[in-house]
């Protein structure tokens, strides 16, 4: 058993394991959750039936929408989506954004310049919008979402890996490395880019969860997977006006997405160092 | 700021432009004969430069002219202007309860840091921040309209009624907005404190007999402010689009149905005067953000 | 407050006009040991316990401070001096770090009384210079803000144009040029030297007894430093300021002060007047520390 024993130096080695473990606990259920789903639904999630806005009960766990689907199995797709969305966005964004950003970081020159300035222009606008911009350029669906999405949160990253590579590329190791002829694309990803993972993966799990929300907060204003699809946000717009009889249909999804968000940002939490006092 | 509200307004008009395709098309429908398309073209000035149309097309928006919507036929400044006006009440009203929360908890928790009420806070501001404010507005408006009967969920007054009630209505929607914003801003006040308050000049401020409540409030505030301050300014462009979200839920009607209908009917006019209204205000934000930040930052100002 | 001194009522009298370059000449250490004690130390224990296991930085420390007398603390980095100098102006007060043993300053122990009673001391009767002049100043205050801060704290009721004219006073006093410019200037608008002339001037506004100088000329050039200890030598002698001066420095060390402590691994290993240490080294480690003095010899 060395393998869970590894896993367990690991966490009781962070500043605050408590905050991990509460985190991971709250993945590993949404995690589970998508993952079972690929294999087992207890409903079709689009299967209409003539038991509309059931409350919870055995057969229904979450109760059903008006339309008579379960809610539950609704949830176990919908978080399918919101999550391969999220993570995809940060494929595309943190991916691009980490090149874009290493590349003019580490050359500089008018190219940086005018690269950053468009950067600095988009960063300014929130991601839903900037989504929004692509969307109605490049039309609606879930994969136009999640390049819409994903480019909208190039920015972020590239600033970030940016000021990284202004920072390192001065330092004596680097100097070191490109006077002893190393080829620049081995400088930039070998010798600095590990050098920046700190940064980077606080940023990529905020991203991540900015990429969760805002996924979230599309589909509820009705861009993203179209209808019957579930998705997230939308069950919890179309469900809004039902919230009375049926209160398990608004709270079960939105549970799941605070869930999925909490889950990672407790994870980052728990990850970084506990700040000191004022005196 | 001039010049990046000229570059955006160009990319903005440019990428409407080449991928909306044909707007006498549009207008007229696939059915038109060639001849009346030709006419409305040159009508609408379609058969000159790009770069002319959009200088043309800017003079407009300048003046207040936003072309006229595909589908319903109108000024898009008639269909919007009022709507804008809700929208932004909204985003300001958000911004105002973010810095009236956030401000006081960032201060406190830092002051206290490590204190049992400090992370008590830490989890709630996680939970905060985890909710989406769709979510909360929809939990809200049970709460506070259909337990407590605080205000009357759909019930929006208009602000040509009634200032007072109109503002009234959005405060629910506002806190919405605001909450997860707060608790992040709260956050980063905190953080922003305790680093400046680990530097050399707060250690300085200490020998010469101040108290942490003078070296806190004399000292170090101003230099944590200074990070909060850029936060505070993408904050507002952020309660813009929360706007969008949140008025859906609280039924307001601001710009996002508008919005929203015309980017499914592909209205370009409207889709692109929309996008720009809300670009400009937030460039003149950002603007603004960079004098503060001169004002407060004697460093910067020299560059 | 045993003395608001003068400052309230008459023409400031606390620092003399600037003689330009007349060398400063101390009193001999004998001298100054006559005087009375305004600082004394004993059994001064710092231990941190922000790890797991508590780490003793300063044990026993015991000194003893007369009126006018420069006393030089030396020794490596690490060897604690810093830790006594910071602990003697109030400045440990983190909950990790634990301390045992007296400060005694006039009739009060400074290290086991509470914050506000240490408060109405620290920059008044007791003030402190750091290295780093640029961050130790406030970067975003004017310089003259700065200098008067402590009379703003510690004399309240002083007006705003008696404050004023004390600091123009003060920052001539410390040889800034032109003071009534630099009042109104920012830090990062000085060179590192004058930084160090209006952490000084800010120190010195009050009069204090006791001005802690921890490693003052580290961040600065050879010039500058010379500069600087002479200021601080003219303090001393036109003042009776008495300086406990922090430094790895030991040719300052010579130059500067009456006796000198030699501090290792957080403790004292050697103590006397200057002179006998340097002349004749009792430790090991001292002669060591010594004979790594580069001479220059004519």
């Amino acid at each position: 058993m060395k393998k869970p024993n590894a896993i367990h130096r690991f966490i009781e080695s962070l500043p605050r394991p408590e905050l991990f473990r509460a985190g991971a606990i709250m993945t590993l259920i949404i995690v589970a959750l998508v993952v079972v789903g690929f294999f087992y639904m207890p409903y079709e999630p689009t299967a209409m039936s003539t038991d509309r806005l059931q409350g919870v009960s055995f057969t229904h766990l979450m109760g059903t929408d008006k339309m008579g689907r379960d809610i539950f199995s609704r949830v176990m797709y919908g978080s399918r989506v919101t999550l391969l969305v999220a993570l995809g966005t940060m494929i595309i964004g943190a991916g691009l954004g980490i090149l874009i950003g290493a590349i003019t970081g580490y050359y500089g020159g008018v190219v940086d310049e005018i690269v950053m300035r468009i950067m600095d222009a988009l960063f300014a606008f929130p991601n839903v919008l900037l989504a929004l911009i692509f969307v109605s350029l490049f039309g609606s669906g879930t994969f136009k979402v999640m390049w819409a999405l994903g480019i909208a949160f190039i920015p972020s990253f590239t600033r970030v890996v940016r000021s990284e590579f202004i920072r390192c590329k001065h330092l004596d190791y680097v100097k070191n490395a490109r006077l002893q002829g190393v080829p620049d694309l081995r400088v930039i990803f070998v010798h600095i880019l590990p050098n920046t993972r700190g940064v980077l993966l606080s940023n990529l799990l905020i991203g991540f969860n900015n990429a969760v929300l805002a996924e979230a907060g599309l589909s509820f204003l009705g861009i993203g997977s179209q209808p019957p699809f579930a998705s997230l946000g939308q069950m919890i717009s179309e469900a809004q006006e039902v919230f009375f009889k049926v209160p398990s249909s608004v709270l079960g999804p939105g549970l799941v997405i605070v869930l999925m968000v909490l889950g990672f940002s407790l994870m980052g939490e728990g990850i970084r160092p506990a700040t000191q006092s004022l005196d | 700021m001039l010049i990046t509200l000229v570059v955006v307004s160009l990319c903005l008009y440019l990428s409407f432009q080449l991928i909306s395709g044909d707007p006498a098309t549009r207008m007229l429908g696939t059915s038109a004969t060639p001849e009346r398309l030709a006419a409305l073209r040159q009508e609408l000035g379609l058969d000159q430069p790009v770069l002319l149309q959009y200088v043309r097309w800017l003079g407009a928006f300048v003046t207040g002219d936003l072309g006229t919507s595909y589908v319903y036929h109108q000024p898009v400044t008639e269909l919007l202007s009022s709507k804008i006006i809700v929208t932004l009440s909204l985003a300001l009203l958000s911004f105002v309860f973010m810095c009236i929360i956030a401000f006081p908890v960032g201060i406190y928790t830092a002051k206290h840091a490590g204190s049992v009420l400090d992370r008590i806070v830490l989890v709630v501001n996680q939970v905060i921040m985890a909710i989406p404010p769709f979510f909360s507005g929809i939990i809200i408006s049970w709460v506070f309209g259909m337990i407590l009967h605080l205000f009357a969920p759909g019930g929006y007054i208009s602000y040509t009624k009634s200032i007072p009630q109109f503002v009234g209505y959005l405060v629910f929607p506002a806190i919405a907005i605001a909450l997860p914003r707060a608790a992040q801003a709260a956050r980063l006040i905190r953080g922003s404190i305790l680093e400046e308050a680990s530097k050399n000049y707060t250690r300085t401020a200490y020998s010469r007999g101040n108290s942490t409540n003078g070296v806190l409030f004399n000292h170090v505030l101003k230099h944590a402010f200074l990070p909060v301050l850029t936060f505070m300014g993408m904050s507002l462009g952020n309660m813009l689009a929360g706007s969008l979200v949140v008025e859906r839920v609280f039924n307001i009607p601001g710009i996002s149905n508008t919005l929203l209908t015309s980017i499914g009917n592909r209205d370009y006019p409207v889709v692109l005067a929309a996008v720009m209204w809300i670009a400009s205000i937030i460039i003149i934000i950002n603007f603004l953000v960079d004098v503060l930040y001169r004002v407060i930052d004697p460093r910067t100002a020299e560059e | 407050m045993t003395n608001v001194r003068e400052l309230t009522s008459q023409a400031p009298t606390n620092l003399p006009e600037r003689s330009s370059s007349s060398p400063h000449i101390l009193a001999s250490p004998e001298e100054v040991a006559a005087n009375e004690i305004v600082l004394e130390v004993k059994d001064l224990c710092i231990e941190f316990h922000d790890h797991k296991l508590p780490e003793r930085v300063v044990e026993n420390f015991n000194l003893v401070l007369h009126k006018g007398e420069i006393m030089g603390i030396v020794g490596e980095s690490g060897s604690g001096k810093s830790m006594s100098a910071l602990a003697i102006a109030g400045l440990l007060n983190r909950k990790t770090i634990s301390k045992s043993g007296q400060i005694l300053f006039e009739d009060k122990d400074f290290l086991n009384c509470d914050r506000r009673c240490l408060r109405k001391y620290q920059g008044d009767e007791i003030s402190i210079i750091f290295q780093e002049p640029m961050t130790s100043l406030n970067p975003l205050h004017r310089i003259g803000r700065q200098v008067e801060e402590s009379l703003r704290i510690h004399h309240p009721r002083l007006s705003k144009a008696r404050r004023y004219e004390l600091a123009i006073y003060t920052m001539r006093a410390v040889g800034l040029p032109e003071p009534e410019k630099v009042y109104r200037m920012y830090p990062h608008e000085l060179s590192g030297g004058m930084r160090q002339r209006a952490m000084i001037a800010a120190a010195m506004i009050g009069d204090p007894k006791i001005l802690i100088a921890d490693e003052p000329t580290t961040a600065l050039d050879v010039t500058i430093q010379a500069q600087i200890i002479d200021l601080l030598k003219e303090i001393n002698v036109s003042q009776g300021t008495a300086i406990l001066f922090i430094s790895h420095d030991l040719s300052l060390v010579e130059q500067l002060c009456h006796r000198v402590i030699v501090m290792q691994q957080g403790k004292i290993i050697e103590t006397g007047i200057t002179h006998d240490v340097f002349t004749n080294p009792q430790e090991a480690y001292t002669k060591a520390l010594i004979d790594a003095i580069p001479k220059v010899e004519l």
